[in-house]
């Protein structure tokens, strides 16, 4: 189909030409972009008479950079100054390419390097042809480049504001070759966060920020037990708070034992202090159903008693057992991963506006079409009537991969007929979150006389994300079949035991690979110190091989490249000084970890606290190398890799959700703690970029940071830590322990 | 319900609104100044800090009448009277290139600017303990260091 037939071009007061794109693969984000005198190239962009770029950012911003690195796509191949740009967000869409527009699976880069780069390109190519064209001349002799086309021969040129209408009418060229990376000015830089000036200033819209006319706001008091009900509830005593409304009950979705959305009773007011207010005097009776057995307790001692016994297979290279027997040393431990939840900077909130056939919805979401498109099946109603507009987000972490929050407040505009605000408090966000599963680990390992590690036998027992999910494997979400070191040993075992319970768990930054990280790359040292060995030396021995069967790849991730995961290791151990002599007290950990397609590895070096409590020693330095193949924004890179170091900290020296008679203990920040300024460690980042197309920074720097750390303190005081968080362990060991 | 009056960013105003509402609502809700923003409601995160008479305060944990009539001052208004709209600590975040996600970020500019204010030179230490009341999920304390780093700077050139 010719563009023509589907544009609409007519004129507007002020003299410029307001385009009107009919065709759903025309519609959300070029209608966003386009404003009057703007002309869209593509669902991309859209060029202004004066100059002015508007790209659409398609993927939500939850901090990860992606408002500046995906317009930075664009930006290179139409070949404009970065000054020239402006940001859009998208609305929740089906007609953005790549994962239905996901905050996820650190995809954004890899899933929009393509189809960008080609709207930037194929932009530059209408903008030749309309000079041309204008012109008279052949479009092989006109070249876009720095915001206007310049015919050679002649020396004519015109910027791209003047050729945008005209481009506009033109049939776009899908067969545009992109640039070789060589002619890069703009990939591969350190651009600014697009938004930091509105930011700094209070100016851009959070979803907590969303202020619709004759909004009410909702604050919802669920069941302190997981899964409980309501029997009955009397609101008396919140009628006398001034801006109370009403008191509405919110009805659970999914299993009652492990709903999807909570039962509740929302307290209806016209401000949100009155919300939390007239929330605190509900009188609500519950049935506390059947979880109030739940505790953390009991499933320490289950996953404990379940490593007793043989699992389910997961993936069994040669014969493990017997290598084990033969073996000139083995070693065998227990590691524990507990429960952790999200804490983004801004709770859980949704804005919605439900009427009879049309629904608008503001909300911070990390998978905005998913969310149109949920919302349209579950109301029965066209996709189209769904406008779900994705707000900027304060952190997102896995949980706003959930839409909870979105239906409580769907749920609550449809009962009040008036746009509504869900507003969860930081309690609700932390007591009544879903967590990262909670995993025991029995590992036992075999060395030859050579230092080569000759067997490798994971036993895991863990609260599954996939245990009710229908038709999969709970082992699926947690075990990585073919990461490191399978595939390099010769006799692995990997086994799995499903930890029954009803508490709810979900994705969180880098899911399965954060607890495995930590797993995994601290029993690599034990077997290093097994062997006498130097844990970076003992590392690479381990990672020579080119044994992994290239053939062999789990569903999510990337075949590994060995080579590359060692040179991220190298390069930081190098950086880090790895083997230089280090005073009393101190020690350098090392850890490396592949995810999403993106390696990394850490240096951290710490000073053990005198007394050995092992959250007080003191974090002196984080090397950190990472080799995301091509380097889109390197400012964004830093960013992210510091912003992981720091995550990956929190969780490993604080984070803890524990459960009670079905009750959660922590509920704000001074129960559960996160690491704060004055223990922020200098962090440097280093980048190894061997020409490979781009992968994702959001999580890969997370998961290997608790074991770089764990190994750190394991080589300054020769105790080993095999559970997390560090918060409440002490102990200094032997120094004739020290690696 | 209850009139009082409370100075926001220069301007005096009469409110209506219930005399326990703590500032945060009274400045989210009710003025519809929503840079302040709500963390953890309980003084534990910085996210709600604004200045009042020049001075960081959690607004989570304050009332209007606990203000005793002193001046507060938003993100909105901290580059009123400056060039550009911009405090020179604002313009030091945007060159340390500091926001992430941004939303804790209002609260660390408040504190920042607090302390150096109140402090001409501040040694790492106390910014140390200026600024560990203010999380930030994103990660971004070592920029938010090279950040005030850069304030102190410019204001030495230019003082």
């Amino acid at each position: 189909m010719k563009r023509r037939e589907f544009l609409k071009v007519g004129s507007v007061a002020g003299g410029g030409l307001l385009i009107t794109l009919t065709l759903p693969p025309m519609t959300a984000g070029a209608q966003a972009a386009a404003s009057q005198s703007s002309f869209a190239m593509n669902i991309y962009l859209a060029i202004a008479r004066d100059d002015v770029v508007t790209i659409t950012a398609p993927v939500p911003e939850i901090g990860q950079g992606v408002r500046t690195a995906l317009p930075m796509l664009v930006a290179e191949e139409l070949d404009i100054d970065w000054r020239q740009v402006r940001v859009v967000q998208a609305p929740g869409s089906q007609d953005y390419e790549g994962r239905n527009q996901r905050a996820a699976g650190s995809n954004s880069v890899r899933v929009y390097w393509e189809p960008m780069r080609r709207a930037g390109a194929t932009a530059a190519d209408l903008l030749r042809r309309a000079a041309a064209d204008t012109w008279n001349v052949a479009t092989a002799d006109c070249e876009a480049a720095r915001g206007r086309v310049t015919h050679a021969p002649t020396g004519r040129t015109a910027n791209y504001g003047a050729l945008a209408e005209k481009a506009a009418l033109l049939t776009p060229d899908p067969n545009v070759s992109l640039k070789s990376p060589d002619r890069f000015r703009l990939l591969g830089q350190r651009v600014r966060n697009v938004d930091a000036a509105d930011i700094v200033c209070g100016a851009v819209t959070f979803g907590a920020d969303v202020r619709l006319p004759g909004m009410l706001i909702a604050s919802i008091e669920r069941c302190p037990v997981y899964g409980g009900r309501v029997l009955r509830f009397d609101d008396a005593a919140a009628k006398s708070i001034a801006g109370y409304v009403r008191a509405v009950k919110v009805t659970s979705v999914g299993n009652p034992d492990r709903p999807y959305v909570r039962e509740g009773v929302a307290a209806i007011a016209t401000n949100t202090w009155a919300a939390f207010e007239a929330r605190k005097r509900l009188d609500i009776a519950w049935d506390e159903g059947s979880n109030t057995t739940e505790s953390t307790a009991r499933l320490h001692d289950v996953c404990k008693r379940a490593l007793h016994d043989p699992g389910a297979i997961v993936r069994d290279d040669g014969d493990v057992a017997a290598a084990i027997d033969e073996a000139a040393k083995s070693v065998t431990a227990t590691y524990h991963v507990p429960f952790i939840v999200h804490t983004p900077m801004e709770t859980m909130n949704c804005t919605a506006d439900v009427r009879e056939d049309s629904v608008e919805i503001h909300v911070p979401t990390q998978m905005p079409a998913m969310t149109q498109s949920a919302l349209a099946s579950r109301l029965s109603l066209p996709l189209e009537t769904i406008k779900l507009y994705p707000t900027r987000v304060g952190g997102g972490f896995g949980r706003r991969l959930s839409i909870d929050f979105v239906l409580e407040a769907v749920q609550l505009s449809q009962a009040l007929r008036q746009p509504v605000q869900v507003t969860w408090t930081r309690e609700d966000e932390i007591a009544q979150g879903d967590f990262r599963p909670f995993s025991y680990h029995r590992l036992r390992g075999a060395i030859d006389s050579g230092k080569n590690v000759v067997a490798w036998d994971h036993r895991q027992a863990s609260t599954s994300r996939y245990a009710f999910r229908e038709g999969e494997d709970p082992a699926a979400s947690e075990f990585i079949p073919d990461d490191v070191p399978a595939g390099l040993i010769p006799n692995l075992r990997l086994e799995y035991a499903l930890a029954e319970s009803n508490l709810p768990r979900t994705i969180l930054r880098a899911p399965g690979h954060n607890v495995l990280a930590f797993v995994v790359q601290s029993f690599i040292d034990e077997l290093a110190h097994l062997a006498e060995a130097d844990p970076l030396e003992f590392r690479l021995r381990l990672l020579d091989a080119a044994r992994v069967d290239p053939d062999r790849s789990d569903r999510d991730n990337a075949y590994i490249d060995i080579a590359r995961l060692r040179g991220v290791l190298e390069r930081a151990a190098a950086e880090a000084s790895w083997g230089t002599p280090l005073p009393d007290g101190r020690g350098r950990g090392i850890a490396c970890h592949y995810t999403f397609g993106s390696y990394v590895a850490h240096v951290i070096e710490i000073t053990a606290d005198p007394e050995g409590r092992a959250d007080r020693h003191r974090i002196e330095r984080v090397v950190s190398a990472v080799d995301c193949g091509q380097v889109v924004n390197l400012a964004g890179l830093e960013a992210q890799v510091e912003g992981g170091v720091i995550d990956g900290l929190s969780a490993a020296l604080y984070g803890e959700i524990e459960v009670e008679n079905g009750r959660v203990l922590q509920n704000n920040f001074d129960s559960y703690r996160l690491l704060r300024f004055d223990q922020a460690p200098d962090i440097e980042v280093h980048v190894v970029s061997g020409g490979h197309a781009p992968t994702g920074m959001g999580e890969p720097p997370y998961p290997p940071v608790a074991p770089a750390l764990s190994n750190a303190i394991f080589a300054a005081t020769g105790l080993r830590h095999r559970r997390l968080p560090l918060l409440g362990q002490t102990g200094l060991g032997q120094s004739e322990s020290k690696t | 319900m209850a009139t009082s009056e409370i100075t926001v960013n220069g301007k005096t105003r009469t409110i209506d609104a219930d005399p326990e509402m703590p500032l945060l609502w009274i400045l989210r809700d009710v003025l519809q100044l929503t840079g302040t923003k709500y963390g953890c409601g309980r003084g534990f995160c910085g996210a709600c800090t604004v200045l009042v008479d020049g001075r960081a305060m959690r607004a989570c944990l304050l009332t209007v009448a606990s203000l005793d009539r002193r001046p507060v001052t938003t993100i909105e208004g901290l580059g009123n009277g400056h060039s550009d709209g911009l405090h020179p600590v604002q313009l030091a975040w945007i060159e340390a290139d500091v926001p992430q996600c941004g939303f804790c970020q209002a609260g660390q500019v408040m504190q920042a600017v607090s302390l150096l204010s109140l402090n001409g030179n501040p040694t790492s230490e106390d910014i140390d303990r200026a600024m560990a009341g203010n999380l930030c999920r994103c990660g971004t304390y070592t920029r938010v260091r090279k950040a005030i780093e850069i304030a102190m700077q410019r204001r030495e050139e230019n003082p």
